[in-house]
């Protein structure tokens, strides 16, 4: 960065040296016409002064290359700048060799507490999915506990049916055990477990 | 002679210095058709310094052509493939 600014002051300083020029050799060439045209007859002075003009029109064509290379440079330097913005948005290039101030660690914080919070919702949201249907095979004796009322209701339904979504498509085969458990007669002291766990979903 | 560097402007050059540039334009075309680019900036840059060395600078008010047109201190190769005329940048 500080590199590139160099070299643009650089450029800058060049131009402006070339248009000084440019200035001195326009402003001789208007004098030496002026004494051209006072000195020699017509067609004399026609040929001396294209001469001088040679002089300018070389000095143009230095100035006007100058102005290329400068406009070629900047657009160089806008490319690449450009470049590297979209592959730090990207995320294919790292600031690596960049110093990281107060406000960047923050972020960067910000962003990965953020992947903490998605990846939190995502268990939460997949131990919800599956807790429910352990609630519903178990909630003969004990899923009062969740104040799950209809529990017999949807007991039922499984029973009757193979279980519908949003549940997993597995789910109809964990749930069946459990339900033939419990009407074979599963004690009342196996039944914490299942309700144990979505506490311990809520630890995570 | 008039040698003009782009970019930096005029100097007059004794014509005496000629046959040192001549050998110097000869590295430099040598490099250039071999595409080799230390050898390319080292003869550039030794061409520059000698025409600097031994001209002296004319002031800007002058309204002479130029003899010679050299190229810019940083041209890459490319530029100055395209200023290459058969015989060097110095004719002759």
């Amino acid at each position: 960065m500080q590199g590139q600014y160099a070299q643009l002051q650089a450029e800058e300083e060049k131009l402006t040296v070339a248009s000084q020029r440019l200035q001195a050799k326009v402003d001789a060439f208007r004098t030496r016409k002026e004494t051209i045209k006072a000195t020699y007859t017509a067609a004399e002075a026609q040929t001396r002064i294209n001469e001088a003009f040679s002089g300018i029109s070389e000095e143009m064509g230095d100035v006007g290359m100058a102005i290329q290379r400068a406009e070629d440079k900047t657009a160089q330097m806008q490319a690449r700048a450009g470049a590297i913005d979209e592959l730090m948005a990207s995320g294919a290039l790292d600031d690596v060799g960049g110093r990281r101030d107060d406000i960047q660690a923050e972020l960067d914080q910000l962003s990965a507490n953020s992947d903490v919070e998605s990846e939190l919702r995502r268990l939460r949201g997949e131990i919800a999915a599956s807790a429910p249907k352990q609630l519903e095979g178990s909630g003969g004796s004990g899923g009062g506990a969740n104040g799950d009322g209809p529990v017999h209701e949807g007991q039922s339904q499984a029973q009757s049916a193979p279980y519908a979504p949003p549940a997993p498509t597995q789910q109809p085969q964990q749930a069946a055990p459990q339900q033939a458990a419990q009407s074979a007669g599963i004690p009342v002291s196996d039944l914490p477990s299942a309700n144990d766990q979505p506490q311990d979903g809520e630890g995570l | 002679m008039i040698v003009r560097i782009l970019g930096e402007g005029q100097f007059r050059v004794d014509d005496n210095a000629t046959p040192g540039l001549n050998h110097l334009d000869t590295e430099l075309e040598t490099a250039v058709e071999r595409g080799d680019e230390p050898a390319f900036k080292a003869a550039l840059t030794g061409l520059l310094a000698q025409v600097r060395a031994q001209g002296s600078p004319l002031p800007p008010d002058t309204l002479e052509a130029s003899d010679l047109i050299l190229p810019h201190q940083d041209s890459s190769m490319d530029e100055v493939r395209k200023l290459l005329t058969d015989e060097g940048l110095i004719p002759g």
